[in-house]
């Protein structure tokens, strides 16, 4: 069993998590990514690494609650314990000085660019981060993400925080200056998807988090299979990060819908089977962005 | 113990073949239409009375030939004898003298290519049940909890790392631990077992069986640790370095091949692997009550003619569907155990033999809902003594389906191999591994089971993990791998 050290909401859907899991937290690289399963009878569920303490042995993961697991993960916080979290998995992202580097994150996309961002600054880079989301209260981490660029960009489709645009406007301008060496794109697969094309006809090497569905996440199913550069790869072995100019993104959206009404009808099943989760999202509800600074978030742990 | 368990090759009772001539016993089932809707056992094993008529079919043959067919070398004339006169827990004992899991090699060896093919009685008739009577001695010990309890050596104070708990890992660590060794199993996934829980179904192998294989292993004082993923989570330096004297490498060879035929990643198509994982391991077969789903499709196509694409097609038909088997050769060819093939053909799975997909057609939303098969003639037997399949041209037509399970073989994981340094692999990316000592290019590394082998079978496996245990025992003393004697047989070995 895996204990959960606290449990952050920032929105109704997307909560933080710390979970102490001192194996993985030993060996974690940006860029990795853990699975876990909730029970014996849950589904094994991947989740990108958000952050890691090696010396209190634990992990960060952020996780937008969409199907059964990940509303059930919901409801728990510090006392419960999960019983499996695997990793860390996958390839861990290659930290290089290039010069200066876009670290774009979308959704809770914005919670695995973090580390990401962090290594590239450590390694030298002048760190620009875009931070994407529909609207002020989905975003988060603000502040950890200014500690660790040079320079922050926050966009929101309605305007009601930062710039009004889609993470693709101010990409592009950037690209114009010329200045890009390196772009880091994370998010939902459309997002990705646009910023790979906004990038694609300057040139710039484009790196994307592939999230595809998972089973054992070490290369014994090929469920999570993607086409890159028109070959078949894994991605929880080869990847998750893929050059995105070559990956066929409709295909990976396609395959992430592939369990759609099964998804909902083991909802259904849940939620009437749960009432307790009424209670988490009320709870949740009342949450708000401002609680997940660096201090609220060691606070609460 | 009983008086006939001591009854030893030398001095047993040679049967003349006198008596009237037996038929085999046929094995209880539960009935074709039944048994194709629900996930129990399809067999149910012999009663007492039948096991003992069964046995004394046996000839107890001098020189058994049966013998020489199993991998492992059980003395088989010896536990049939002492099943005949009514002493089953002399049996088991028999047993595992050299098999750690009869509950497992009774139900999934492929006997009949093994010792039955070779024992004497299959020149004139039907050859002794030997499988079905592996299997009422272990399921006899079951029902009775007779289990003995073998002697552990006392403690060595050395530690040895397995990785992988499949059928290697699990008798490599078991064996370890008898002679004293303080043994650890790292497993990738949340449960132990291997493909012997992941791959084979609960119709052919129930996992409580699996279950109280592992909980035997960890009563000898084996720990295994689940959820370490060995190469990603420790690598095999780090395991050396700070907290094992020496490593069992049995992480089996579970990385699935696909055709390379258009449309193989539309949704609906699955690897085997990944197919039977979600069925078997993660219980989706029992969604929603488990969590994870599976598309169970009204059509299936499974491609192969193996095991695992028997297990597929069986799995297929429960969850509802109507299976075409897509294979390339004649049922002669098939590769998969003779009494799978006829259990699948009972339950309705419909073969379309002599047939190869071209591609795999999808509709707009990115499903399949057709495979295109190429019909197929025998011609020049290949390398392998098999006639290979030449296409027919101009043959090609379309099956419409909605699920395709592609069971086409598997190769080696790379993801161990990949992250330790100074291991010698083929090019296939399999570990190399002497072949008498199972050790490694790697100092106090030693590899066995399909990692080594490719694809094989679970009593090579498991008597894989016993060579790899003496090995390792043998390096841990400082003595030479192998002792003066195997040298000479093996140079005196054609
Ligand atoms: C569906 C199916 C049906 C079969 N039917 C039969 C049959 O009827 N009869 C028969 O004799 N054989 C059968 N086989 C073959 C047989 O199961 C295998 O030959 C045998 O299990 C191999 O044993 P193993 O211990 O080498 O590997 P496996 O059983 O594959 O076990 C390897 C274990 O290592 C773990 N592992 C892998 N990588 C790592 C890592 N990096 N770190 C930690 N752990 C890791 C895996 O998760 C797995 O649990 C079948 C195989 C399949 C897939
Ligand atoms: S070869 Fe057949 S008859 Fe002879 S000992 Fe073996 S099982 Fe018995
Ligand atoms: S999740 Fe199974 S191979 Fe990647």
């Amino acid at each position: 069993m895996y204990k959960i050290l606290g449990r952050v909401d920032y929105s109704a859907d997307v909560f933080m998590q710390v979970i102490e899991a001192p194996a993985v937290a030993a060996a974690c690289q940006p860029g990795q990514f853990i699975i876990l399963m909730i029970h014996q009878e849950g589904e094994r569920i991947p989740l990108t690494i958000a952050d890691y303490d090696r010396e209190s042995g634990t992990i960060t993961i952020v996780v937008q609650a969409v199907g059964t697991s990940t509303r059930h993960l919901q409801t728990l916080g510090k006392g419960d314990s999960i019983s499996n979290f695997i990793g860390p998995l996958g390839m861990p992202s290659e930290i290089e000085n290039v010069g200066t580097v876009v670290c774009a994150g979308g959704g809770v996309g914005m919670a695995p660019i973090y580390p990401i961002a962090r290594a590239l600054k450590e390694a030298g880079n002048k760190v620009i981060a875009i931070m994407a989301a529909r609207n002020e209260s989905l975003l988060f981490w603000e502040d950890k993400m200014r500690e660790v660029s040079d320079e922050l960009i926050v966009t929101t489709d309605n305007g009601s925080r930062g710039r009004k645009s889609l993470v693709t406007e101010p990409l592009k301008e950037l690209c114009e200056t010329g200045d890009v060496n390196l772009v880091y794109a994370i998010g939902p697969g459309v997002m990705m998807k646009f910023c790979a094309r906004t990038t694609e006809p300057y040139g710039i090497k484009t790196f994307v988090s592939l999230n595809s569905i998972m089973v054992d996440g070490t290369g014994m199913c090929g469920g999570c299979r993607v086409s890159v550069g028109g070959e078949t790869r894994f991605v929880c072995v080869d990847g998750p990060e893929f050059d995105g100019h070559q990956v066929d993104f409709d295909l990976l959206m396609s395959r992430q819908r592939q369990y759609r009404s099964q998804e909902k009808e083991s909802l259904d099943t849940y939620l009437s089977k749960a009432a307790v989760t009424k209670v988490a999202l009320a709870n949740s509800a009342a949450s708000n962005a401002a609680a997940c600074s660096a201090a609220a978030v060691a606070a609460h742990v | 113990m009983s008086e006939a368990t001591k009854t030893g090759h030398g001095n047993r009772p040679q049967r003349q073949p006198k008596r009237p001539k037996l038929p085999r016993t046929a094995m209880p089932c539960q009935p074709a239409e039944r048994r194709a809707t629900n996930f129990e056992e399809v067999t149910t094993g012999y009663d007492d009375e039948m096991a003992v008529i069964e046995a004394s079919r046996c000839l107890l043959c001098k020189k058994p030939k049966c013998v020489d067919g199993c991998p492992v070398g059980i003395d088989i004339p010896a536990f049939v004898r002492l099943i005949e006169v009514g002493d089953p827990a002399g049996a088991i004992v028999k047993l595992k003298e050299t098999t750690s899991f009869p509950a497992v090699c009774g139900r999934v060896c492929p006997q009949e290519e093994q010792c039955e093919a070779l024992c004497v009685l299959g020149n004139k008739q039907e050859p002794v049940a030997i499988g079905r009577l592996e299997r009422y001695a272990s399921d006899w010990e079951t029902a009775h909890g007779a289990s003995v309890r073998p002697r552990t050596a006392p403690k060595q104070g050395k530690s040895v790392g397995v990785v992988g708990s499949g059928p290697a890992g699990l008798t490599c660590a078991g064996e370890l631990a008898k002679m004293g060794y303080d043994v650890t199993i790292y497993e990738a996934l949340h449960k132990p077992g291997g493909v012997l829980v992941y791959g084979i179904p609960e119709f052919r192998l129930p996992q409580a069986i699996v279950a109280r294989e592992c909980e035997y292993v960890e009563s000898l004082g084996v720990q295994i640790k689940t959820d370490y993923v060995i190469g990603r989570t420790l690598t095999v330096d780090q395991m050396l370095a700070d907290c094992h004297d020496a490593i069992f490498l049995a992480n089996g060879a579970g990385l699935p091949s696909f055709m390379d035929i258009p449309g193989e990643n539309l949704n609906g198509v699955y690897s085997a692997n990944e197919f039977l994982t979600r069925s078997n391991l993660m219980k989706a077969y029992r969604f929603p009550e488990y969590d994870t789903p599976i598309a169970v499709g009204r059509r299936v196509a499974v491609i192969g003619g193996g095991n695992v694409a028997m297990d597929s097609a069986r799995t297929a038909l429960r969850l509802g569907a109507e299976v075409h088997l897509i294979y390339r050769r004649t049922r002669d060819e098939m590769p998969a155990r003779s009494e799978e093939i006829d259990h699948a053909l009972e339950e309705g799975i419909v073969f379309d033999l002599l047939s190869n997909p071209t591609q795999i057609i999808g509709d707009a939303d990115g499903w399949v809902n057709a495979i295109e098969v190429i019909d197929m003639e025998l011609g020049e037997p290949d390398a392998s003594g098999r006639r290979r399949p030449v296409p027919l041209e101009g043959s090609e037509r379309r099956i419409p389906v909605d699920v395709v399970i592609v069971s086409v073989g598997t190769n080696a994981n790379p993801l161990l191999t990949r992250n330790t340094t100074g291991l010698d692999l083929t090019n296939r990316g399999n570990i190399i591994a002497d072949e008498h000592t199972l050790a490694t290019s790697k100092e106090g590394v030693f590899a066995g089971g399909d990692i080594v082998t490719g694809a094989a079978t679970v009593i090579l496996a498991m008597g894989a993990g016993k060579t790899g245990a003496r090995s390792i025992d043998r390096f841990l003393q400082g003595r030479p791998l192998l002792t003066d004697q195997e040298e000479e047989a093996i140079a005196a070995a054609p």
